[in-house]
Protein backbone atom coordinates (compact mmCIF):
# COMPACT_ATOMS: atom_id res chain seq x y z
CA UNK A 1 0.00 0.00 0.00
CA UNK A 2 1.12 3.52 -0.72
CA UNK A 3 1.15 6.11 2.04
CA UNK A 4 0.80 9.92 2.04
CA UNK A 5 4.60 10.30 1.71
CA UNK A 6 4.57 8.28 -1.55
CA UNK A 7 1.74 10.35 -2.99
CA UNK A 8 3.53 13.58 -1.95
CA UNK A 9 6.72 12.47 -3.71
CA UNK A 10 4.69 11.57 -6.75
CA UNK A 11 2.91 14.91 -6.90
CA UNK A 12 6.20 16.73 -6.28
CA UNK A 13 7.85 14.83 -9.13
CA UNK A 14 5.00 15.64 -11.51
CA UNK A 15 4.92 19.33 -10.56
CA UNK A 16 8.69 19.64 -10.99
CA UNK A 17 8.65 17.89 -14.38
CA UNK A 18 5.97 20.27 -15.63
CA UNK A 19 7.78 23.26 -14.10
CA UNK A 20 10.88 22.54 -16.25
CA UNK A 21 8.75 22.93 -19.39
CA UNK A 22 6.99 26.04 -18.06
CA UNK A 23 10.29 27.67 -17.01
CA UNK A 24 11.98 26.90 -20.31
CA UNK A 25 8.96 28.36 -22.13
CA UNK A 26 9.19 31.57 -20.11
CA UNK A 27 12.97 31.78 -20.42
CA UNK A 28 12.92 31.04 -24.16
CA UNK A 29 14.74 27.73 -23.99
CA UNK A 30 12.01 25.48 -25.36
CA UNK A 31 13.42 25.07 -28.86
CA UNK A 32 17.10 25.42 -27.99
CA UNK A 33 16.79 22.59 -25.45
CA UNK A 34 13.98 20.74 -27.20
CA UNK A 35 15.03 17.19 -26.22
CA UNK A 36 15.33 18.15 -22.56
CA UNK A 37 11.76 19.43 -22.66
CA UNK A 38 10.57 16.40 -24.58
CA UNK A 39 12.09 14.17 -21.91
CA UNK A 40 10.33 16.11 -19.15
CA UNK A 41 7.03 15.90 -21.03
CA UNK A 42 7.46 12.12 -21.37
CA UNK A 43 8.45 11.84 -17.70
CA UNK A 44 5.35 13.79 -16.61
CA UNK A 45 3.11 11.63 -18.84
CA UNK A 46 4.64 8.44 -17.43
CA UNK A 47 4.13 9.74 -13.88
CA UNK A 48 0.41 10.11 -14.68
CA UNK A 49 0.45 6.69 -16.37
CA UNK A 50 1.92 5.04 -13.26
CA UNK A 51 -0.80 6.61 -11.16
CA UNK A 52 -3.50 5.24 -13.47
CA UNK A 53 -1.93 1.73 -13.55
CA UNK A 54 -1.70 1.63 -9.73
CA UNK A 55 -5.32 2.65 -9.34
CA UNK A 56 -6.49 0.08 -11.85
CA UNK A 57 -4.26 -2.89 -11.00
CA UNK A 58 -2.69 -2.12 -7.59
CA UNK A 59 0.83 -1.35 -6.44
CA UNK A 60 1.87 -5.01 -6.06
CA UNK A 61 0.49 -6.07 -9.45
CA UNK A 62 2.61 -7.53 -12.25
CA UNK A 63 1.15 -4.88 -14.60
CA UNK A 64 2.58 -2.07 -12.46
CA UNK A 65 5.90 -3.90 -12.08
CA UNK A 66 6.39 -4.13 -15.86
CA UNK A 67 4.98 -0.66 -16.52
CA UNK A 68 7.40 0.85 -14.00
CA UNK A 69 10.58 -0.83 -15.25
CA UNK A 70 9.88 -0.64 -18.96
CA UNK A 71 8.78 3.00 -18.84
CA UNK A 72 11.92 3.68 -16.80
CA UNK A 73 14.03 2.01 -19.51
CA UNK A 74 12.30 4.09 -22.20
CA UNK A 75 12.92 7.27 -20.23
CA UNK A 76 16.59 6.39 -19.84
CA UNK A 77 16.90 5.95 -23.60
CA UNK A 78 15.15 9.30 -24.08
CA UNK A 79 17.65 10.79 -21.67
CA UNK A 80 20.42 9.52 -23.98
CA UNK A 81 18.93 11.80 -26.63
CA UNK A 82 19.24 14.70 -24.16
CA UNK A 83 22.92 13.86 -23.72
CA UNK A 84 23.30 13.75 -27.51
CA UNK A 85 21.69 17.17 -27.86
CA UNK A 86 24.08 18.53 -25.25
CA UNK A 87 26.98 16.99 -27.22
CA UNK A 88 25.70 18.79 -30.32
CA UNK A 89 25.60 22.08 -28.44
CA UNK A 90 29.15 21.63 -27.16
CA UNK A 91 30.47 20.79 -30.62
CA UNK A 92 28.18 23.12 -32.59
CA UNK A 93 31.02 25.45 -33.65
CA UNK A 94 33.01 22.54 -35.08
CA UNK A 95 30.16 21.57 -37.42
CA UNK A 96 30.27 17.88 -36.54
CA UNK A 97 26.52 17.43 -36.08
CA UNK A 98 26.36 14.65 -38.66
CA UNK A 99 29.14 12.67 -36.99
CA UNK A 100 27.48 13.05 -33.58
CA UNK A 101 24.15 11.97 -35.06
CA UNK A 102 25.83 8.93 -36.63
CA UNK A 103 27.64 8.01 -33.42
CA UNK A 104 24.44 8.39 -31.42
CA UNK A 105 22.49 6.17 -33.81
CA UNK A 106 25.25 3.58 -33.53
CA UNK A 107 25.15 3.82 -29.74
CA UNK A 108 21.38 3.54 -29.64
CA UNK A 109 21.37 0.55 -31.99
CA UNK A 110 24.13 -1.04 -29.90
CA UNK A 111 22.22 -0.49 -26.65
CA UNK A 112 19.02 -1.83 -28.21
CA UNK A 113 20.84 -4.89 -29.55
CA UNK A 114 22.55 -5.68 -26.22
CA UNK A 115 19.23 -5.19 -24.37
CA UNK A 116 17.44 -7.41 -26.89
CA UNK A 117 20.06 -10.14 -26.49
CA UNK A 118 19.79 -9.89 -22.70
CA UNK A 119 15.99 -10.15 -22.88
CA UNK A 120 16.19 -13.09 -25.33
CA UNK A 121 18.62 -14.99 -23.11
CA UNK A 122 16.50 -14.32 -20.03
CA UNK A 123 13.02 -14.61 -21.55
CA UNK A 124 12.22 -17.70 -19.54
CA UNK A 125 12.93 -15.86 -16.28
CA UNK A 126 12.34 -12.12 -16.74
CA UNK A 127 12.65 -11.57 -13.02
CA UNK A 128 12.85 -8.43 -10.92
CA UNK A 129 16.57 -8.98 -10.58
CA UNK A 130 16.98 -8.93 -14.35
CA UNK A 131 15.15 -5.63 -14.83
CA UNK A 132 17.11 -4.05 -11.98
CA UNK A 133 20.32 -5.19 -13.66
CA UNK A 134 19.17 -3.80 -17.01
CA UNK A 135 18.34 -0.42 -15.44
CA UNK A 136 21.66 -0.40 -13.61
CA UNK A 137 23.52 -0.99 -16.89
CA UNK A 138 21.54 1.62 -18.82
CA UNK A 139 22.17 4.26 -16.16
CA UNK A 140 25.81 3.31 -16.05
CA UNK A 141 26.14 3.80 -19.83
CA UNK A 142 24.45 7.19 -19.33
CA UNK A 143 26.97 8.05 -16.65
CA UNK A 144 29.90 7.17 -18.92
CA UNK A 145 28.39 9.26 -21.73
CA UNK A 146 27.97 12.22 -19.38
CA UNK A 147 31.53 11.82 -18.11
CA UNK A 148 32.84 11.93 -21.67
CA UNK A 149 30.59 14.94 -22.35
CA UNK A 150 32.03 16.71 -19.31
CA UNK A 151 35.50 15.95 -20.66
CA UNK A 152 34.45 17.56 -23.97
CA UNK A 153 33.11 20.61 -22.09
CA UNK A 154 36.51 21.00 -20.45
CA UNK A 155 38.48 20.33 -23.64
CA UNK A 156 36.41 22.78 -25.69
CA UNK A 157 36.71 25.39 -22.93
CA UNK A 158 32.94 25.72 -22.85
CA UNK A 159 31.75 28.85 -21.02
CA UNK A 160 27.95 28.76 -21.29
CA UNK A 161 26.76 28.52 -17.66
CA UNK A 162 23.40 27.03 -18.59
CA UNK A 163 24.94 24.25 -20.63
CA UNK A 164 27.53 23.52 -17.91
CA UNK A 165 24.84 23.27 -15.24
CA UNK A 166 22.65 21.02 -17.41
CA UNK A 167 25.57 18.64 -17.94
CA UNK A 168 26.58 18.59 -14.27
CA UNK A 169 23.00 18.02 -13.09
CA UNK A 170 22.74 15.14 -15.54
CA UNK A 171 26.00 13.71 -14.16
CA UNK A 172 24.62 13.81 -10.61
CA UNK A 173 21.39 12.15 -11.77
CA UNK A 174 23.00 9.31 -13.74
CA UNK A 175 25.58 8.56 -11.05
CA UNK A 176 22.99 8.62 -8.23
CA UNK A 177 20.65 6.26 -10.10
CA UNK A 178 23.50 4.02 -11.18
CA UNK A 179 24.76 3.72 -7.59
CA UNK A 180 21.21 3.12 -6.28
CA UNK A 181 20.48 0.32 -8.76
CA UNK A 182 23.91 -1.26 -8.16
CA UNK A 183 23.19 -1.22 -4.43
CA UNK A 184 19.79 -2.79 -5.09
CA UNK A 185 21.45 -5.47 -7.15
CA UNK A 186 23.92 -6.16 -4.33
CA UNK A 187 21.35 -6.07 -1.52
CA UNK A 188 17.87 -6.82 -2.99
CA UNK A 189 16.12 -6.66 0.38
CA UNK A 190 17.67 -3.41 1.62
CA UNK A 191 14.81 -1.00 2.37
CA UNK A 192 16.93 2.07 1.54
CA UNK A 193 17.16 1.04 -2.12
CA UNK A 194 13.36 1.29 -2.38
CA UNK A 195 13.24 4.75 -0.78
CA UNK A 196 16.07 6.28 -2.82
CA UNK A 197 14.79 6.07 -6.46
CA UNK A 198 11.81 8.46 -6.01
CA UNK A 199 14.06 10.90 -4.13
CA UNK A 200 16.76 10.74 -6.80
CA UNK A 201 14.03 11.14 -9.44
CA UNK A 202 13.22 14.64 -8.21
CA UNK A 203 16.82 15.84 -8.61
CA UNK A 204 16.90 16.34 -12.39
CA UNK A 205 13.65 18.33 -12.75
CA UNK A 206 14.61 20.36 -9.66
CA UNK A 207 18.08 21.22 -10.98
CA UNK A 208 16.89 21.92 -14.55
CA UNK A 209 14.02 24.10 -13.32
CA UNK A 210 16.53 26.11 -11.30
CA UNK A 211 18.90 26.42 -14.27
CA UNK A 212 16.18 27.54 -16.69
CA UNK A 213 14.80 30.02 -14.18
CA UNK A 214 17.94 31.48 -12.64
CA UNK A 215 20.68 31.16 -15.26
CA UNK A 216 20.27 33.33 -18.35
CA UNK A 217 21.43 31.97 -21.73
CA UNK A 218 24.04 34.76 -21.90
CA UNK A 219 25.68 33.88 -18.53
CA UNK A 220 29.28 32.73 -18.87
CA UNK A 221 31.56 30.68 -16.62
CA UNK A 222 34.96 29.04 -17.03
CA UNK A 223 34.37 25.30 -16.62
CA UNK A 224 38.06 24.73 -15.85
CA UNK A 225 37.77 26.84 -12.67
CA UNK A 226 35.28 24.32 -11.25
CA UNK A 227 37.64 21.37 -11.23
CA UNK A 228 40.81 23.06 -9.96
CA UNK A 229 41.25 22.63 -6.21
CA UNK A 230 42.02 26.32 -5.71
CA UNK A 231 39.14 28.41 -4.49
CA UNK A 232 36.93 30.42 -6.83
CA UNK A 233 38.28 33.96 -7.12
CA UNK A 234 36.45 36.64 -5.22
CA UNK B 1 31.25 -8.25 -8.72
CA UNK B 2 30.18 -5.94 -11.61
CA UNK B 3 27.49 -4.38 -9.41
CA UNK B 4 30.06 -3.66 -6.69
CA UNK B 5 32.42 -2.03 -9.21
CA UNK B 6 29.57 0.06 -10.65
CA UNK B 7 28.53 1.08 -7.14
CA UNK B 8 32.03 2.30 -6.23
CA UNK B 9 32.56 4.12 -9.55
CA UNK B 10 29.09 5.72 -9.53
CA UNK B 11 29.42 6.84 -5.89
CA UNK B 12 32.74 8.55 -6.62
CA UNK B 13 31.28 10.13 -9.77
CA UNK B 14 28.27 11.31 -7.77
CA UNK B 15 30.51 13.11 -5.28
CA UNK B 16 32.56 14.66 -8.06
CA UNK B 17 29.57 15.86 -10.11
CA UNK B 18 27.84 17.22 -7.00
CA UNK B 19 31.01 19.16 -6.06
CA UNK B 20 31.32 20.65 -9.52
CA UNK B 21 27.61 21.45 -9.70
CA UNK B 22 27.70 23.36 -6.41
CA UNK B 23 30.89 25.13 -7.46
CA UNK B 24 29.14 26.18 -10.69
CA UNK B 25 26.34 27.72 -8.61
CA UNK B 26 28.84 29.49 -6.37
CA UNK B 27 30.94 30.70 -9.31
CA UNK B 28 28.01 32.76 -10.57
CA UNK B 29 28.13 34.87 -7.41
CA UNK B 30 31.86 34.89 -6.65
CA UNK B 31 32.52 38.17 -8.49
CA UNK B 32 29.41 40.00 -7.33
CA UNK B 33 30.08 43.03 -5.13
CA UNK B 34 27.92 43.35 -2.04
CA UNK B 35 25.98 46.56 -1.47
CA UNK B 36 26.77 48.84 1.47
CA UNK B 37 23.45 47.94 3.09
CA UNK B 38 24.31 44.23 3.09
CA UNK B 39 27.84 44.88 4.36
CA UNK B 40 26.37 46.87 7.20
CA UNK B 41 23.84 44.19 8.12
CA UNK B 42 26.26 41.28 7.86
CA UNK B 43 29.46 42.96 9.06
CA UNK B 44 31.36 41.67 6.00
CA UNK B 45 34.42 43.76 5.16
CA UNK B 46 36.65 43.54 2.06
CA UNK B 47 34.75 40.47 0.78
CA UNK B 48 36.20 38.51 3.67
CA UNK B 49 33.72 36.02 5.05
CA UNK B 50 34.21 32.86 7.08
CA UNK B 51 32.63 29.47 6.58
CA UNK B 52 31.25 29.71 10.11
CA UNK B 53 29.22 32.81 9.12
CA UNK B 54 26.99 30.59 6.98
CA UNK B 55 24.34 29.95 9.65
CA UNK B 56 24.11 33.63 10.62
CA UNK B 57 23.76 34.65 6.96
CA UNK B 58 21.16 31.93 6.34
CA UNK B 59 19.07 33.23 9.23
CA UNK B 60 19.25 36.75 7.78
CA UNK B 61 18.26 35.46 4.33
CA UNK B 62 15.16 33.82 5.78
CA UNK B 63 14.07 37.14 7.27
CA UNK B 64 13.73 38.63 3.77
CA UNK B 65 11.04 37.63 1.28
CA UNK B 66 12.16 35.22 -1.45
CA UNK B 67 13.47 36.81 -4.64
CA UNK B 68 13.05 35.08 -8.00
CA UNK B 69 13.07 31.46 -6.83
CA UNK B 70 16.48 31.60 -5.13
CA UNK B 71 15.48 29.23 -2.31
CA UNK B 72 16.34 26.14 -4.37
CA UNK B 73 19.95 27.30 -4.90
CA UNK B 74 20.25 28.03 -1.20
CA UNK B 75 19.13 24.49 -0.40
CA UNK B 76 21.76 22.99 -2.72
CA UNK B 77 24.47 25.17 -1.17
CA UNK B 78 23.33 24.28 2.34
CA UNK B 79 23.80 20.59 1.47
CA UNK B 80 27.23 21.35 0.04
CA UNK B 81 28.20 23.39 3.12
CA UNK B 82 27.12 20.58 5.48
CA UNK B 83 29.07 18.07 3.44
CA UNK B 84 32.16 20.29 3.52
CA UNK B 85 31.76 20.56 7.29
CA UNK B 86 32.00 16.78 7.54
CA UNK B 87 34.97 16.74 5.18
CA UNK B 88 36.75 19.39 7.24
CA UNK B 89 36.42 17.27 10.36
CA UNK B 90 37.80 14.29 8.45
CA UNK B 91 40.64 16.33 6.96
CA UNK B 92 41.50 17.72 10.41
CA UNK B 93 42.17 14.19 11.61
CA UNK B 94 43.75 12.63 8.52
CA UNK B 95 44.91 15.32 6.04
CA UNK B 96 45.51 18.69 7.72
CA UNK B 97 46.77 20.22 4.43
CA UNK B 98 43.36 19.81 2.81
CA UNK B 99 41.54 21.39 5.75
CA UNK B 100 42.30 24.88 4.41
CA UNK B 101 40.70 24.00 1.08
CA UNK B 102 37.50 22.79 2.78
CA UNK B 103 37.40 26.00 4.82
CA UNK B 104 37.82 28.18 1.70
CA UNK B 105 34.96 26.29 0.04
CA UNK B 106 32.79 26.81 3.12
CA UNK B 107 33.62 30.51 2.97
CA UNK B 108 32.50 30.55 -0.69
CA UNK B 109 29.17 29.03 0.44
CA UNK B 110 28.84 31.88 2.97
CA UNK B 111 29.57 34.44 0.27
CA UNK B 112 26.92 32.86 -1.98
CA UNK B 113 24.42 33.27 0.86
CA UNK B 114 25.50 36.89 1.39
CA UNK B 115 24.95 37.64 -2.32
CA UNK B 116 21.49 36.02 -2.11
CA UNK B 117 20.74 38.20 0.92
CA UNK B 118 21.91 41.23 -1.05
CA UNK B 119 19.50 40.40 -3.90
CA UNK B 120 16.64 39.90 -1.45
CA UNK B 121 17.32 43.22 0.30
CA UNK B 122 17.47 45.02 -3.06
CA UNK B 123 14.18 43.44 -4.16
CA UNK B 124 12.45 44.24 -0.86
CA UNK B 125 13.59 47.87 -1.15
CA UNK B 126 12.31 48.08 -4.70
CA UNK B 127 8.93 46.67 -3.65
CA UNK B 128 8.69 49.16 -0.77
CA UNK B 129 9.58 52.04 -3.10
CA UNK B 130 6.96 50.91 -5.63
CA UNK B 131 4.39 50.62 -2.85
CA UNK B 132 5.31 54.11 -1.61
CA UNK B 133 4.98 55.66 -5.08
CA UNK B 134 1.61 53.94 -5.62
CA UNK B 135 0.26 55.35 -2.37
CA UNK B 136 1.30 58.90 -3.30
Amino acid sequence: MLGPADYTMWLLGFVLEVSVIVCSLFRRGLLRYFTLNLYMLAAASITVGQFVVIHRFGFSSTEYFYFYYYSDTLLTILLYFCVIQLYQQVFEEMGVSNQIRGASLLLLSGTAWVSFMMVRQNQTHLTGRFVVELSQNLYFVGLILTYVLWGAVMKMRETRSRLIQFVLALGVYFSAYSATYALRNLFPHLELTKILPPLVGTWLPLAWTYTFWKVPEEARLAAASLVTPSTLTR
Amino acid sequence: MIAAAIFVFASLALLQFFFWYCRALIAATSRVELSDATREVTGIENRHVSGDDFEKLSQLVHLCPEAGGDAMGLRFIRMYHSFLGLLRIGFHAFAPNAEGWAERERASCSYFTAVTLDARIARTRLLLEEQGSNQR
